[in-house]
């Protein structure tokens, strides 16, 4: 017989799979407890990832039903740095730009505070304002009402006020009634509707909307819109833009700020992906921890088993059995951990989108992400105690009782 | 089965465990290695088990030139011409005798079904058909070596080795055992029992004495 004719048999996949897991069942507290480091680690990064997808999913839905086609005019600053004003035709112009569909307007009323009773000290404005408002104004801007009606040709005629979401909660006001009034600019005006937050025209919320006659009648408004927007085809939305000051105010095109609202959402979600890429590095540390515990455990499981090694090689395994085996239980302590992790991830991004009122979004790249942070950790942990048990001489090991 | 020539086996730091052992034995013998403490025998017993190599001669197990074969080849020679039996048993606990027994032939490259099948045919062979399921734990000292027995040669392995196999036995189980390694050796196998009781290797055929690393006797020991 040569010596070339024996050779070592390898490994069935499911003997590899029984081997790996003897560690698991022969100590199950500790396999339990260097696994939870792991799920820790993937947990936190999958629930970071989880829940800044599904708040980006709720922004993408918000963004989606109320368009990004609003664009806004407001009057900037002159030369010499006082307050501009729009011209009293701005809105009659910006309606004659060709692809505008719709235009609504709101006026600042200068100097009209608004509060629930005459009994506040005047000082107590709540930081709200008294605005009036175009008729038209719930169609261009996609403000919803909450509770009673919007402004019609004779309420906004009347001492009648529409307050925003923040206003209403800021003075008191639950819902819209006949005999609910409030004080604005030293009048009483009946709350007839209340409305729901705008996102795409924050001013709204912390305003006592007024009809525009009514406040030029009675609070002496001056008729110069504050904020104008409009609504234009999609495709049309940058043309628009490009021409909406000098159209606003062709005498000053230069006192004219044009801002298109959905622009401030889009860049609150991207303030919010840094924040994401930070959480994701403390998620990552953690599992760089689970992982140190998982190498630890896998060094004492070694170290414990010098006699099971030292008689594996007597029935014949090669050093190659041996680091396959401990690799394997390494990889499988991971793996377990990893699974739990992604589940416990998916499960917080679950319950907080839904305490969120969000759609809960888990990108299928992230649990791909997890599988493969997982299997590179576990590799990494049994890398240097399964080619430490491997070289490990047969007579060594079975000298340890 | 078994050629050394002239083989010695130092270890760092300069202590001699075999000092120049010569020894052939044929096919089919039951051989008592015997000695002292330290004589040499547990270094004897890794090199003719392939588990540790010899600082300097020649070593011929089963027909292969130890030198001449790898680390892999080694471990290969071991899982199909070698099975050992340890005075420890070293048997996995909260595993079934039925699976440590199968276990034995993990690195033979046998399906588990097949493995399972001859581990309960060799456990039927012992006599420990109706203990299958026992954990070690369950089984008497004497059963459980006959346990290690059975795992040593599951895969008929042309050579079985015996590291002081009735050591941690009373004197009735060991009986016992030695009498299932007569049997197994007039089935054919080449039994080398390692031990240092003179009672059990006067009762086998040929004995090696061995003495600071060096063979001292050989022959029939009567009572010197």
């Amino acid at each position: 017989m040569r010596a070339e004719d024996i050779h070592p048999a390898g490994l069935r996949p499911g003997d590899v799979l029984r081997g790996g897991a003897v560690g698991l069942r022969t100590r199950p507290l500790r396999a339990a407890l260097s696994a939870l480091g792991i799920a820790i680690g993937i947990a936190a990064m999958v629930a970071v990832v989880g829940i800044s997808s599904s708040s980006r999913a709720d922004l993408d839905r918000t963004l989606d039903s109320l368009g990004t086609n609003l664009l806004t005019v407001s009057p900037g600053r002159t030369m010499d740095g006082g307050l501009a004003k729009l011209p009293a035709r701005a809105e009659d112009m910006v309606a004659r730009i060709g692809p505008v569909a719709s235009v609504s307007a709101i006026g600042r009323v200068a100097d009209a505070n608004v509060y629930r009773t005459d009994r506040i000290p005047a000082a107590e404005t709540g930081g709200l304002a008294a605005y009036a408002v175009r008729t038209d104004l719930p169609a261009a801007t996609g403000a919803r009402l909450r509770d009673g009606t919007w402004l019609n040709a004779a309420t906004a005629r009347h001492p009648a006020v529409v307050l925003g979401a923040t206003a209403a909660e800021r003075l008191g006001v639950g819902r819209a009634a006949p005999e609910v009034r409030v004080l604005v600019g030293g009048q009483w005006f009946t709350v007839v509707g209340i409305l729901q937050p705008a996102p795409l025209a924050p001013e709204l919320d912390i305003g006592a909307l007024v009809g525009w006659p009514a406040a030029q009648d009675r609070l002496g408004f001056d008729g110069h819109a504050t904020t104008v927007y409009t609504r234009s085809a999609d495709a049309a939305v940058e043309d628009v833009r490009s021409v909406l000051g000098a159209t606003a105010n062709p005498a000053a095109p230069n006192e004219v700020e044009v801002s298109r609202p959905s622009d401030a959402l889009a860049a609150k979600r991207a303030a919010g992906e840094a924040f994401t890429r930070l959480l994701l590095g403390v998620g990552a540390v953690a599992l760089l921890v689970g992982g140190v515990g998982v190498a630890n455990t896998m060094v004492i499981s070694v170290l414990e088993r010098l006699a099971e090694i030292g008689l594996r090689r007597a029935l014949g395994a090669t050093r190659g059995h041996i680091r396959t085996q401990f690799l394997a239980e390494s990889l499988l302590l991971s793996a377990l951990g990893g699974a739990a992790g992604a589940l416990l991830g998916a499960g917080v991004t679950a319950s907080y989108a839904a305490s969120q009122s969000w759609p809960p979004v888990v990108p299928v790249w992230t649990l791909a992400g997890a599988l493969a942070a997982t299997l590179a950790t576990g590799t990494l942990a049994g890398l240097y105690p399964a080619v430490h048990a491997g070289r490990l001489p047969p007579t060594t090991a079975l000298a340890t009782p | 089965m078994i050629e050394l020539t002239n083989v010695t086996r130092t270890y760092a730091g300069g202590v001699t465990a075999l000092a120049g052992v010569s020894l052939t034995v044929a096919a089919g013998e039951l051989v008592a290695v015997t000695g002292p403490s330290g004589s040499g025998k547990s270094t004897l017993l890794h090199v003719l088990g392939t588990l540790d190599r010899p600082t300097s001669g020649g070593v011929r197990i089963a027909g292969y030139d130890v030198a001449a074969l790898s680390d892999a080849g080694l471990s290969a020679l071991r899982a199909h011409r070698i099975g050992f039996v340890f005075q420890q048993f070293h048997l996995a606990g909260g595993t079934t005798a039925l699976d440590n027994v199968a276990d034995g032939l993990l690195y033979t490259g046998l399906r588990r079904a097949e493995r399972r099948r001859r581990a309960e045919r060799v456990l039927h062979r012992v006599g420990l058909g109706h203990r299958m399921e026992h954990r070690p734990h369950e089984l008497s000292g004497g059963e459980r070596q006959r346990v290690a027995v059975a795992r040593a040669v599951a895969g008929d392995p042309p050579l079985l080795l015996a590291d002081e196999p009735t050591g941690a036995l009373d004197t009735a189980s060991g009986a016992a055992v030695v009498e299932l390694l007569r049997e197994l050796n007039g089935a054919g196998t080449t039994v080398v029992v390692i031990t240092h009781e003179r009672e059990l290797a006067a009762a086998l055929p040929r004995q090696v004495r061995l003495r600071d690393g060096r063979l001292e006797h050989e022959g029939t020991v009567h009572g010197t």
